[in-house]
């Protein structure tokens, strides 16, 4: 638990490692390669490496071109210019024509820190998951993050995947069981389910540790797939454990929170409480300070817990 | 193919999109007619493809960035043999392959959707640098109207195809001069054209889109360019063809009644 490492950085490592016997992959960027850590990608394949430039709507419509071409497209930016200014070529470019692009996209949420509430998107999870046949992953460290995006990489089709800015603790061991579109189960527990995406599952397992010692059994699933999302796995814990918390560096409307409710309220109603960004603009400050300020932290999970054990 | 030939082919194109429009009872005749002519050059001359072969990987490529003439490109693919042109009057209904926008998932050669406007182009850059990547000599065509050109998207695609030098990329603007609520230079001027694709160092030329000869020395001087993307800024009538559609504004998106079409294709030689 004593590594730190950013998701973004565990995104370069793949695509490098990835990129050495996978010929078709072509990986696009619009001037923040550094940022987004597509550099490892373009120091060592030059040819198969566009930066295109300030300019997100013509990265994604030229990776649909590639991919009508036959390549495996990865385009990043952050996730502001890439899933909010690009919505649409993503929706009609990519996700109509079932393109196989990879956007896999930095610095979502508030983690963004310093750079303030036009960099911090915190409804990018809600905007592809609108969207007919796009898959949405947002893993929670590095082990994870790599194991998903082979998994992204493998199938034939649009994905998001949602990556941080800020190193976060690598809560996995190598041999975790980490697969696309199934929960997993981080925590057993009988009292309430806390179901986390990114950052969060860290401070659902905090939260559970003093959850514990105040006598409430919380389960804990790491829902890195927000779509598909694993209904049997919400389901489950529904009536299982009869009460839900959602945790996520998101806004609570229309993002995990969101997706989980209107599985319950179908299947298994149950009560669910949603820690999240509520209906507000984050701001400037350190990403420590801002997860505080704007209640993601394990507090914020606690307390929720114990309403709905109450 | 010689003039004669291809006009025939141009009438039996816009022979489909009329009756294809007509039996939607919706759609865009005026610009699918203004770029009757392009598309037929392109497809019964100009490019290599192959109707039995749709998705050859050496095929050139061609992307419709103003999908709204989504008729003229259905009538030249049925034209060419991709699908009887029976189908037209399949067209915008429910559970046809005909959408009122072109879809690359539904129609054989089809080679990109499109349909918003701008995206079309940047599609085609993309398109131009996997060919390159690829060592393949394809060329890509992409035609887009001329109110299109106030998307900002499209100046994004225009600056990347020529950063990237792509002389395999040929794209086409069908100057009309109109667009949905009224002349280009009334609602927003996208004048001049040219010099706007020049300081974007394109090779710029320029061509009656209603005149095969004109258009094919402009294909063949596009061709022959190296280094820099081509654009032909073809100069075009709206509704070319049905005489009461001629440079008019109000037939960008709708349908003729029984009586209009069948003045209009009486005037084409065709029958409903």
């Amino acid at each position: 638990m004593a590594d730190k490492i950013a998701t973004r950085a565990s995104y370069g490592r793949f695509l490098r490692e990835y990129g050495a016997d996978h010929g078709n992959v072509v990986v696009l960027d619009a001037d923040l390669s550094g940022s987004t850590q597509t550099k490892e990608f373009a120091k060592i394949y030059k040819d198969r490496f566009f930066n295109v430039g300030i300019a997100e709507c013509d990265m994604l419509g030229m990776a649909a071109g590639f991919s009508a071409c036959g390549k495996t497209v990865f385009a990043s930016s952050f996730a502001m210019f890439a899933a909010g200014r690009a919505y649409e070529i993503i929706r009609n470019s990519i996700a109509y024509t079932k393109a196989n692009v990879k956007i896999c996209a930095t610095h979502a949420g508030l983690t963004v820190g310093e750079d303030g509430a036009s960099h911090q998107a915190i409804e990018d999870i809600a905007l592809m998951n609108v969207i007919p046949g796009m898959t949405v992953v947002c893993p929670a460290d590095d082990v994870s993050a790599r194991k998903l995006l082979l998994q992204v990489a493998e199938f034939e089709g649009p994905a998001y995947v949602r990556l941080g800015r800020a190193a976060v603790p690598v809560v996995y061991g190598e041999d975790a069981d980490v697969r696309l579109g199934k929960a997993l189960t981080v925590r057993e527990g009988s009292d309430v389910t806390i179901i986390a995406c990114g950052i969060m599952v860290e401070k659902a397992m905090l939260a559970a540790e003093i959850l514990q010692e105040k006598g409430i059994s919380a389960r804990i699933l790491d829902m890195h797939t927000i779509k598909p999302l694993d209904e049997e796995a919400v389901i489950k814990a529904a009536k299982e454990t009869g009460g839900i918390i959602t945790a996520e560096e998101h806004s609570v409307i229309g993002g995990l929170g969101s997706a989980v409710a209107s599985c319950c309220a179908k299947s298994a109603p149950c009560r669910i409480e949603f820690v999240g960004v509520q209906d507000r603009f984050g701001e400037s400050g350190k990403p420590a300070e801002l997860l505080e300020k704007y209640g993601l932290t394990e507090k914020e999970i606690v307390q929720a817990a114990e309403k709905l054990v109450k | 193919m010689d003039n004669a030939l291809l006009k025939k082919k141009a009438n039996a194109v816009r022979v489909d999109i009329i009756k294809g429009v007509h039996a939607a009872g919706a759609g865009h005749p005026g610009g699918s007619l203004s770029c009757a002519d392009i598309l037929t050059l392109l497809y019964f001359e100009i490019m290599n493809t192959d109707p039995k072969d749709p998705q050859d990987p050496d095929r050139d490529r061609f992307v419709l960035s103003k999908g709204h003439a989504a008729p003229a490109l259905y009538a030249c693919l049925a034209e060419k043999g991709y699908f009887d042109p029976e189908e037209m009057l399949t067209l915008r209904k429910l559970g046809s392959r005909l959408q009122g926008h072109p879809s690359m998932r539904l129609v054989p050669g089809v080679d990109m959707s499109t349909g918003s406007l701008g995206q079309g182009i940047s599609t085609a850059v993309g398109m131009a640098l996997a060919g390159r990547i690829d060592g393949k000599s394809y060329r890509v065509y992409s035609v887009l109207g001329d109110g299109e050109l106030q998307e900002g998207l499209v100046w994004e695609a225009a600056m990347a195809a020529a950063h990237y030098k792509l002389d395999t990329l040929c794209a086409v603007v069908d100057h009309n001069g109109l667009q949905i609520d009224g002349k280009n230079e009334d609602v927003m001027n996208v004048m001049p054209i040219a010099d706007k694709f020049a300081s974007f160092n394109w090779n710029v030329l320029t061509a009656d889109g209603h005149d095969f000869d004109s258009l094919r020395a402009a294909f063949a001087a596009a061709a022959a360019c190296k280094g820099r993307p081509s654009v032909i800024i073809a100069e075009t009538c709206k509704g070319k063809g049905v005489s009461f559609m001629e440079d008019q504004v109000g037939w960008h998106g709708k349908a003729p009644n029984d009586e209009e079409t069948r003045i209009a294709l009486e005037e084409l030689g065709g029958e409903l």
